[in-house]
């Protein structure tokens, strides 16, 4: 060491970054990195906030907090929205597409976890290309598609343009999953005689319950949150939480305010018990480290 | 063995024709067994609504109203409807996605970095960063649009305490939709580098300090390089995320003027009833799309793509 009068407090005390908890350093770095995700988190409580009280403000002033509080906005904004039929429609369609998409997502992975055969590149491109390409570039010959089916502006139309991102989305959940079950599980089964249904319903059912937990929450957050797609097909009967939160949003002029923000606080509501359910059945970082060993 | 087939029985065993494999048997040594039809309702649900769409656009924008490419023509000649320049959107919406994803992978990385180990709160702060990627764009962008504007509490603040005389431009231009695109965005990457993170042996990191490196030397000669691969991901994706959203840039930009997006012309053509340009579009947003993530990709091939974990112990 040259002769440095006051050396930095992390040189003085070389600490190893050990297993366990860490002692907490107090260095420029980290007090960036600290306040970088506060200020993030500031700004989302905030903006948050904004919104739910707007939602509840009698009338604007100019200070910082409303005069007075009022829920009559939710009432009214229950009304003109017909909310209860948004949440249905979004409720049904969720439900709809996350259950199509278990019954086709699994029998794939479970191929692509366990076999190899000519062509499972080309299956794992068609499984990939989705997630790269712009929702618009599919999403707008997929519309007139529907369009011609005869299906727009119908819950139909709406669950099976959520279902084209979500199959392949809820695959490439699913294949960790099925590659952490032992094979020799299935095959102890079907040596005793298992045949292929019944290695399916009572040997990978089982076994694979959380995966499929985990593949139907993320399917149903992704598909409440879609809105390209959904605005695409959905008509003035057909409409999603999202979709109808952005119509309001796009002519603000011609509503109050506050009765956008009242549906935005409805719609806000329903993703975070989404979000909650999510992450007790899903632990977030596992996900992201399993997705990155299978893609290896 | 069954490979015989039905006629195999014990007497035929003398005859080598009974050993001839049938097509099927062919078939299977190459791995095509009948367990792979469970991927046919998968595949064929996929060809139908994912590969025949794509392909269907394509030739749709091939079908303008004055010949082969006049659908291109019109878009990159800006004559659209209610057109503020197409041609130009194509910039305006890289710059965008871009700078969204550089800023997104370089705040995510350091939080993430940070968080390898066991830290403290550590599934609370990941569950308050989850809120807004599963609160969606269109409600960010609303929120936003509130937040930021010339009453909103932040341009209030601001003014009160003297940091500005008058309130900030950011709703309606480029910084509002690059900051409502960073609160979507961010937690995203921040997942998928968390996830990278961990993946890191902290051997390694340990094995330079023994040698005398100091945190910031550990940082960038150990863990940066190493972590190079996976930022690239993270990047890529982000770049998705933020490329073909509209909800923000309608919002909270200003989608006649300085942030028009692809996606929100092909949305404009499309409402119109007019496929061919829609279509066109869409397919100029797809290339841009894939030409960026396949210049990054080629930059990545030229990283370290060694193990992340330290040899002997």
């Amino acid at each position: 060491m040259t002769g440095v009068a006051a050396p930095p407090a992390e040189e003085t005390a070389p600490t190893l970054p050990g297993p366990g908890r860490r002692p907490l350093r107090h260095t420029l770095t980290g007090a960036v990195t600290w306040g970088g995700l506060w200020v993030f988190v500031g700004g989302l409580l905030l903006a948050v906030a904004t919104v739910l009280l707007t939602s509840l403000t009698t009338q604007f002033t100019d200070g910082w907090l409303p005069r007075g509080y009022t829920t009559r906005w939710y009432a009214q904004s229950w009304a003109t929205f017909d909310l209860g039929h948004l949440l249905a429609t979004t409720v049904g369609v969720g439900v709809a597409v996350v259950a199509v998409t278990l019954a086709v997502a699994l029998p794939t992975a479970y191929v692509l976890a366990r076999l190899t055969f000519p062509g499972r590149r080309l299956l794992l491109l068609l499984i990939l290309v989705p997630q790269v390409v712009p929702v618009m570039t599919y999403a707008v010959p997929l519309a007139t598609l529907v369009y011609r089916l005869r299906l727009n502006d119908t819950l139909a139309g709406i669950v099976l343009v959520n279902l084209v991102p979500a199959i392949p989305f809820a695959v490439l959940v699913l294949v960790p999953f099925v590659e952490q079950i032992d094979p020799r599980i299935e095959q102890a089964a079907r040596v005793c005689g298992a045949t292929n249904r019944r290695v399916f319903v009572h040997v990978l059912g089982p076994l694979l319950v959380p995966g499929l937990l985990a593949a139907g929450v993320l399917t149903l957050v992704r598909v409440v949150g879609q809105f390209e797609l959904t605005f695409l097909v959905s008509g003035p009967d057909s409409q999603t939480l999202v979709v109808a939160l952005y119509g309001a949003a796009v002519q603000a002029g011609e509503l109050a305010s506050q009765e956008i923000n009242a549906m935005a606080v409805v719609y806000m509501l329903t993703t975070l018990v989404l979000l909650l359910a999510a992450l007790r059945l899903v632990d977030p970082t596992a996900v992201a480290a399993r997705d990155r060993r299978s893609r290896r | 063995m069954r490979a015989a087939g039905p006629a195999g029985a014990t007497s035929d065993l003398d005859h080598p024709e009974a050993y001839r494999l049938t097509w099927r048997d062919r078939a299977r040594q190459r791995g095509l067994t009948p367990t792979l039809w469970l991927v046919a309702p998968g595949v064929v649900f996929m060809i139908v609504f994912f590969v025949y769409p794509l392909c269907y656009g394509v030739g749709l924008s091939l079908q303008g109203t004055g010949g082969w490419f006049s659908a291109y023509r019109d878009f990159f000649a800006n004559r659209l409807v209610n057109d503020h320049g197409s041609r130009e959107s194509i910039l305006i919406t890289l710059e965008l996605a871009l700078a969204a994803s550089i800023v997104n992978v370089a705040l995510a990385v350091p939080v993430a970095y940070r968080m390898r180990g066991t830290v403290r709160a550590k599934r609370t702060i990941m569950a308050v960063v989850l809120v807004p990627m599963t609160l969606g764009t269109v409600f960010v962008a609303s929120a936003m649009k509130e937040f930021l504007g010339p009453s909103g509490w932040l341009n209030r603040a601001l003014l009160h305490t003297g940091v500005v005389d008058q309130p900030l431009q950011l709703v309606g231009n480029f910084t509002g939709v690059l900051l409502s695109l960073v609160f979507t965005g961010l937690p995203f990457a921040f997942l998928l580098m968390v996830g990278y993170t961990s993946g890191i042996d902290p051997s390694l990191v340990q094995a330079a300090a023994v040698c005398g490196a100091r945190p910031a030397q550990r940082f960038w000669l150990v863990t940066f390089p190493l972590l190079l691969p996976g930022m690239t991901i993270t990047f890529c994706l982000s770049f998705v995320l933020a490329f073909g959203v509209f909800p923000s840039a309608t919002l909270v930009g200003n989608d006649a003027g300085p942030t028009r997006v692809l996606s929100k012309i092909a949305y404009t053509e499309y409402s119109y009833g007019r496929y061919p340009t829609a279509s066109a579009a869409a397919v100029v947003m797809a290339v841009v799309q894939l030409a960026v993530l396949g210049l990054v990709l080629w930059g990545r091939g030229l990283l370290h793509r060694g193990p992340t974990t330290g040899g002997k112990g």
